[in-house]
């Protein structure tokens, strides 16, 4: 039985972890609102720019040699996984349920006998990462201290998986990272980004007018590529940021309303404690009264 | 006249909306000036000066990297850095500028260099 001064010494304890983690909860509240914002400001480029490339990728001649992002290198052996997580912890099951999709397919793959490289991006991805498959990692991006996800991010990333395809270094590349669906639900999820699979073009989508290309659609197909990369590359960051944030809230709000339960029944507990301690002096008294 | 629908959209966000009497974009094979019903075009950008004409105002920003798509409902302007003219001096400039140079400085394809040292030249002038 504990005595009354740990009790509550344990109360006060609990109830300051209470105002960290509800602090901490509306911090992520609030940054939860502005990664969301930022998501939705880079939708309409990411659309614009899909729409262009469809149009592009549907005048190509099936089976002609285009741009290798556009038609992989003809192989399938080595593939590079992008883990994209957060740098920080407390944040519910965020990064575990990323990475242990990750690590599901570095298992399948490695069945099929194939060849996996791993490209983290953010510490607590490459440190879980880091205990089981520390040899297979061939880069690491680091984001701390960095605040908000920028389209320069997402391009530095990019840039070098672009110079690593062109290394040979691998022949498919694909991102994982959490998709953000609600506040209470994140999905960890998988995507292929290169070499780029343009979104389809609808069937019944009217026939693209005629255009004048400058220079030629060739060239533009070049340089429209990497950007299609980097533009995929930051929604999957901007999404991650918003779910991380989304995990973070909801495992806090869970973390205070245990705090709030936790605090209940200590108190109880404390009470009774007092009161048998009183009902204990009051019969000492009362035996001691008695015998004299 | 018809006014032409246009709007100039970054990575980051939507710069800007609506509609323009026309719009003089630098395009990697000369500055071509768009206006309402123009013939679907598309083109890559050349690191200049973007002006947006509307019932005789004039917005001025500096673009670079990206594509212009003219099509039948509208001007798309695809630009990975937009910045108007009249906040192009201090920091924003420096580091742009620097941003140029250091891309020069690294070479490459004899067109990467000449897109380069126009946003070089480009810059020199504020």
């Amino acid at each position: 039985m504990p005595s009354l001064k740990d009790l509550k010494d344990r109360i006060t304890s609990v109830r300051s972890t209470q105002k960290i983690t509800k602090a901490m909860q509306m911090v992520a509240a609030a940054k939860l609102r502005r990664a969301e914002e930022a998501a939705t400001a880079a939708r309409p480029y990411a659309q614009r720019i899909e729409t262009v490339l469809g149009n592009l990728a549907a005048g190509l001649t099936p089976g002609a040699p285009g741009p290798k992002l556009l038609t992989g290198t003809g192989k399938d052996q080595v593939h590079l996984l992008v883990v994209a997580t957060a740098d920080r912890g407390l944040c519910g099951g965020f990064n575990s349920s990323i990475v242990r999709l990750a690590r599901e397919r570095i298992v399948s793959l490695q069945g099929q006998g194939k060849t996996v490289r791993l490209f983290t991006i953010g510490k607590k991805g490459r440190d879980q990462l880091k205990r089981l498959y520390g040899d297979l990692i061939l880069e690491h991006y680091d984001t701390e201290g960095t605040k908000t996800v920028g389209f320069e991010q997402a391009k530095d990333v990019a840039d070098r998986l672009l110079a690593l395809y062109e290394e040979g270094a691998f022949d498919v590349a694909t991102i994982f990272y959490g998709r953000f669906q609600s506040v209470i639900a994140q999905v960890p999820t998988a995507s292929q980004v290169i070499p780029a699979k343009p979104p389809a073009r609808p069937q019944d989508a009217a026939p693209v007018a005629p255009y004048e290309y400058e220079p030629d659609e060739e060239a533009i197909l070049t340089t429209l590529l990497p950007r299609y990369v980097a533009v995929q590359v930051f929604r999957a960051l901007l999404e991650n940021a918003a779910s991380e944030q989304g995990a973070r809230m909801s495992a806090m709000d869970n973390a205070t309303r245990n705090a709030g339960e936790m605090i209940d029944t200590l108190n109880l507990q404390y009470n009774r404690a007092r009161q048998a301690q009183i009902t204990t002096e009051l019969v000492e008294i009362i035996a001691g009264a008695e015998s004299v | 006249m018809a006014k032409l629908p246009f709007s100039l959209v970054t990575p980051e966000r939507e710069y800007a909306s609506g509609e323009a009497d026309s719009v003089l974009v630098p395009g990697t094979e000369g500055l071509f000036e768009v206006q309402a019903n123009h013939a679907p075009l598309m083109s890559t950008l050349s690191p200049g000066i973007l002006v947006i004409r509307n019932a005789g105002t004039e917005r001025r920003l500096f673009v670079r990297g990206g594509f212009a798509d003219v099509n039948p409902e509208g001007l798309t302007v695809l630009a990975e850095v937009a910045i108007p003219e009249d906040e192009l001096k201090g920091d924003v400039l420096g580091r742009q500028k620097q941003a140029a140079q250091k891309a020069l400085s690294e070479g490459g394809t004899p067109e990467q260099v000449l897109e380069q040292q126009r946003a070089v030249d480009v810059l020199a002038g504020y």
